[in-house]
């Protein structure tokens, strides 16, 4: 039986200026879905996040997000949202709980104190990513890896229905990602959540994925891992080869 | 009977055994508190001149008050609050960088300032305890105002601290999750505003955001949580109004910079303090496990 779509995509277009970044895109992600956007740098992967997400408004085109546009969205915090590291700055003074917690803010309404299901839902997402011994330490003391997680903890913590990473295993060594790749299976296998990963490396998850999409402002393929294997590609370490078989697939 | 019903009559030791001392005390200690818990949310969104830039504003305020010889505080409150959600609305919309926008009010603020105040004739006079503080000549009704701004502001922030913690920590996932950013940036610009009318008769409208930043400073060092950098930030606050009173009247010294020069020393220390415990132990820090 087909699943409903947690996030729809048709026709998205933007424009930075005159440089198009993102052009007639049509995407769709259903529930319990693991799914990677790749390609090179500058393809446009980042923008069309952030116009999934409604951070930046489509020239053309239009946007469903859990059931409606994204300003409209019915629960946004239904949504898990993992930025790139190396933009968000974790130099905050608060310790891994606290940063952990403020992703329930919007979930419980951001005016009211945190209650028990709140404990309950920071102290799973800790587990999840084994960050429970290091809850009271300050962010700013952690490694990039053990960062990375507090912000996958973050947006885990609402039980979100669409988890959108951004990069997140850049600079990230293997234990990490392994790790990391296996708190996604369980979000995926067990809770459904649907997972779009946008990445350049996939790295650990490339196995588990159900589908791949490459993008250089168009989409230039979606499909699962084994029809782009059969072309010729690495899922494993492509940063290099990736843009490289894109221009033999244009031509 | 004193109009403060807890303040005057009561019998502290020196340096608050005098009526006007103890005035001072609660009016700075009102400052002490509230300025650092909105200067440790500023500092994180690196707004850490935000006070400033709006105490000129508050200055320009005041003299238009002198001018049309209105209490200059509600005049001050008005410019303050309008320019605060300007300048939040210029920053926000990204028509100017935060720092240029700070500028343009900063200069603005301070000229109009001086031209109100010599259109106000001698009056213009009575803006120098604004300038630079004038706690020991506060009144009780100045105390009332300031008591009812700093709860109308640990009301605020107990109500929206969630969210503005949120907020500081990633503006672009609390956005995504529903958190009204735009209204609680605005808040926090309104806080800031309060926050400085309220301080302009404790430590004057150029040393305002010192208050707003020096005692964070300290706290951030000090704490290992954002609960107890607010903690910190505002004990420290508190004691730096105390400690600065008490050496005004010890050796007769301008009470708001004497405040401010506590709250400098003490970040001096906790600076020093800190950099001794990480060179003794520099393993602690920045662990490289993953």
């Amino acid at each position: 039986m087909r699943r409903a779509p947690v996030l729809e995509a048709h026709d998205v277009t933007f424009a930075y200026g005159e440089t198009p970044a993102v052009d007639g895109v049509d995407l769709e992600v259903t529930a319990g879905e693991f799914v990677a956007l790749v390609g090179p740098n500058g393809s446009g992967k980042s923008t069309l996040l952030r116009l999934l997400l409604g951070l930046l408004q489509p020239d053309r085109g239009t946007v469903v997000c859990l059931g409606a546009p994204p300003p409209h969205v019915p629960e946004p915090w239904r949504i898990g949202y993992v930025p790139q590291r190396r933009i968000l700055d974790l130099d905050i003074p608060a310790t891994v709980e606290e940063v952990v917690r403020s992703g329930r803010t919007a979930r419980r309404g951001w005016w009211r104190f945190a209650g028990h299901a709140d404990r309950d839902a920071v102290d799973h997402a800790l587990e999840s990513v084994a960050l429970t011994e290091l809850r009271r330490r300050p962010v700013g003391e952690l490694s990039g890896g053990q960062q990375q997680r507090v912000l996958i903890a973050r947006a885990l913590v609402s039980e979100p229905r669409l988890l959108v990473l951004d990069e997140p295993i850049a600079g990230v060594d293997l234990a990490a990602q392994r790790l990391f790749r296996d708190s996604l299976v369980h979000l995926v296998e067990a809770h459904h959540t649907a997972v779009l990963l946008v990445s350049h490396e996939l790295g650990a998850v490339a196995d588990d994925l159900d589908r791949v999409v490459v993008m250089k402002q168009r989409i230039l393929f979606d499909g699962p891992p084994r029809e782009l294997a059969a072309t010729g590609v690495s899922l494993g370490v492509h940063a290099d080869d990736l843009p490289r078989w894109l221009e033999e697939l244009q031509t | 009977m004193s109009i403060i019903p807890l303040f005057g009559a009561l019998a502290l030791p020196w340096p608050f055994d005098r009526e006007y001392m103890q005035l001072a005390l609660a009016a700075g200690l009102v400052i002490g508190l509230c300025a650092p818990l909105i200067g440790v949310f500023l500092v994180q969104q690196r707004l850490s001149l935000m006070g400033d830039g709006i105490g000129h504003l508050a200055f320009a305020g005041v003299a238009a008050g002198l001018l049309l010889e209105i209490w200059p505080l509600w005049t001050a409150l008005f410019v303050a609050v309008v320019g605060a959600l300007a300048i939040e609305w210029l920053r926000s919309h990204g028509r100017t960088t935060s720092d240029l926008a700070l500028a343009l009010w900063f200069y603005g603020g301070i000229a109009a300032g001086i031209v109100l105040a010599s259109r106000a004739g001698n009056g213009g006079l009575a803006i120098v305890p604004y300038l630079f503080g004038s706690i020991l000549t506060i009144d009780a009704a100045d105390v009332r105002v300031i008591v009812v701004l700093g709860i109308g502001i640990l009301a605020t922030l107990a109500l929206f601290g969630r969210a503005l913690f949120a907020i500081v920590v990633d503006e672009e996932s609390a956005r995504v999750n529903g958190i009204p950013v735009g209204l609680g940036n605005s808040v926090l610009a309104v806080l800031t505003a309060v926050t400085v009318v309220a301080a302009m008769r404790v430590v004057g409208v150029l040393l305002i955001a010192a208050l707003m930043v020096l005692p964070v400073a300290s706290g951030r060092i000090l704490a290992r949580s954002f609960r107890g950098t607010l903690t910190i930030s505002a004990a420290i606050g508190a004691v730096s109004v105390v400690l600065g009173l008490a050496a005004a009247r010890r050796w007769a010294l301008a009470p708001g910079g004497t405040i401010v020069l506590v709250a400098a020393a003490l970040f001096a220390v906790t600076n020093v303090f800190a950099v001794r415990t990480r060179a003794a132990a520099p393993a602690h820090h920045h662990g490289h496990e993953h």
